[in-house]
């Protein structure tokens, strides 16, 4: 990428972010860059926050301190209509797809190019038309949500996602949920839409195998904290046993199979309680 | 005494803190009314949906509720000779009371709880959360249209309880227990009051309209995201809205009616 066409060298930059629920720390002081083109993969086991950072990008959630910056833009201090115009240049992959089930396949491509643009109608149909075939879902224009398959539904939500040709794409948990099959054809249009339409790419996911194959860099989040980062190949010759138990799923290692309990023995013979 | 003090303390501020997020919603919904207007097609399918798939439970309902009037009323007012009046009893009990409160009840209960669901769903589906990534204002897009249809629909549904409600006084008054249908329809003309009943009428309905439609949509906006939230959401439309519909037709009556 040319860094001298761009105001910032990276297109998102996180400083400092802290981030609670309630009495919960979901993010303490926590920094990471997004590289522009690239396929930037933010990983780490369920409950650590990593829809919530994907939140926070989108400026859906304000954080309690730090900066967020998209291409030079610092988000949680945006106005709405600023922020609404960030977000014009940004499309987002929901886990559940969030398509709009009162509308079919074809209304729901069309829908951010209708609210978003005056163009005719001939050119949205064209555009639509172009964005379902990059998923392989023209046939499927006219079905509607509910008759859907899981890894259909999210392939349509993907082409919403680019209806407006985004700077960004964000993937919440695209793998979670899939077939083999979708999980290939999911991987294969991240990797291959990112490349041709020139995006910048955010997954957030636990599966490490699929998101490890086509991401170019990786975090690894752990109790609000980024606890490695590096290339794939980087990443699996961690020294951390944390990031190796991580990468290998193994059962037992820093992250405890057993949730926190007093001793077995001593819990089997306290009798007269209930539980 | 304490944790009662205590309790009674947290739930006093979370009351507030709900009051408080749904007058901002209010504020936002009625800002959104604008824009609905410059797209009239989102409010015409509201309209429908809100609006037209109540009326058939709004008109059987009126029908009964004016047969049963007409027939109380005639054993009531046979009594002291004057079931002559038994128009004005039916016009004016409808038209005052029964037509705003009963469909109220009725529009809280069919379009009120389906609104609620609705809108909850699209919360736990994250199709709200979608719309506000792709820089569309679910509130403009969602929540104003539903809220101008409601608005618009309840005083036109409480008036159609009403009318149809006076024809079944008029079938079981006139037609079966021989009211002279001269003196049934020539009273109520002559004792119902435009200003005092009809119009008095119409700002209950509206102001019954206005209340349901705001808790409908503010519930379901403010469910918690899961199945299980919705339904309680729900429930809380349909018990909400029947006590604010009852509790402000008591107000509106000693307003309205207090000085005769």
């Amino acid at each position: 990428m040319d860094a001298q066409k761009y105001p910032t060298p990276h297109l998102v930059s996180i400083r400092n972010l802290s981030f609670s629920r309630g009495s919960t720390k979901i993010f303490d002081d926590v920094s990471l860059d997004i590289e522009r083109g690239k396929i930037t993969a933010i990983m780490g086991p369920s409950g650590t926050g990593k829809t919530t950072l994907l939140k926070l990008i989108g400026g859906q959630l304000r954080p309690e301190q730090g900066d967020i910056t998209v291409d030079g833009q610092n988000i949680p201090q945006l106005s709405r209509t600023k922020l609404y115009q960030v977000r014009k240049r940004i499309g987002m992959l929901f886990q559940s797809g969030a398509l709009l089930t009162d509308m079919n396949v074809y209304d729901n491509v069309a829908f951010p190019l209708r609210a978003h643009t005056q163009l005719p109608e001939s050119m949205i149909r064209t555009l639509v038309l172009m964005k379902l075939q990059a998923v392989g879902l023209r046939g499927a224009r006219g079905l509607m949500p509910n008759e859907l398959s899981g890894g259909m539904a999210r392939r349509v939500a993907l082409a919403r996602a680019i209806a407006l040709d985004p700077m960004m794409v964000l993937y919440d948990e695209p793998f979670t949920g899939q077939d083999p099959i979708s999980m290939g054809v999911l991987a294969h249009l991240i990797k291959s839409l990112n490349s041709t339409l020139g995006l910048t790419s955010i997954i957030v996911s636990h599966d490490v195998s699929e998101t490890s194959l086509i991401a170019d860099y990786i975090y690894v989040l752990a109790d609000g904290k980024i606890i490695g980062h590096g290339t794939p190949a980087v990443i699996r010759q961690s020294p951390s046993t944390w990031i190796q138990q991580f990468m290998t799923g193994a059962a037992d290692g820093p992250v405890h199979f057993h949730y926190p309990a007093k001793n077995y023995v001593d819990d089997l013979l306290s009798t007269g309680k209930r539980y | 005494m304490i944790r009662l003090l205590r309790q009674l303390g947290g739930d006093t501020r979370t009351g507030f803190t709900k009051l408080g997020r749904s007058s901002r919603f209010l504020l936002l919904a009625l800002g959104g009314v604008v824009s609905v207007l410059l797209r009239p097609r989102l409010l015409l399918n509201q309209l429908y949906s809100v609006g037209v798939l109540s009326f058939l439970i709004i008109s059987i309902s009126g029908l009964f509720v004016g047969m049963v009037l007409g027939l109380q009323g005639y054993y009531t007012l046979s009594d002291f000779g004057a079931e002559e009046t038994l128009g004005v009893l039916v016009a004016a009990s409808l038209v005052r009371e029964l037509g705003p409160v009963i469909s109220g009840l009725l529009f809280a209960g069919r379009a009120g709880s389906a609104l609620t669901a609705e809108i909850g769903l699209m919360k736990a589906t994250e199709q709200l959360s979608g719309m506000e990534m792709m820089a569309v204002d679910p509130i403009k897009r969602i929540i104003s249209p539903r809220f101008l249809a409601g608005c618009l629909s309840m005083p036109l549904l409480a008036a159609l309880f009403s009318a149809i409600g006076i024809i079944g006084g008029e079938w079981v008054g006139v037609g079966l227990l021989g009211v002279d249908a001269g003196a049934y329809w020539g009273q109520m003309q002559a004792k119902l009051d435009f200003q005092n009943d009809i119009v008095n009428g119409f700002i209950k309905s509206l102001v019954f309209g206005f209340v349901a439609t705001w808790i409908a949509l503010f519930e379901g906006y403010d469910a918690v995201p899961t199945a299980e939230g919705v339904s309680r959401a729900t429930t809380r439309t349909v018990v909400n809205s029947a006590f604010s519909i009852l509790g402000i037709d008591f107000i509106l009556t000693a307003l309205m009616f207090g000085d005769d």
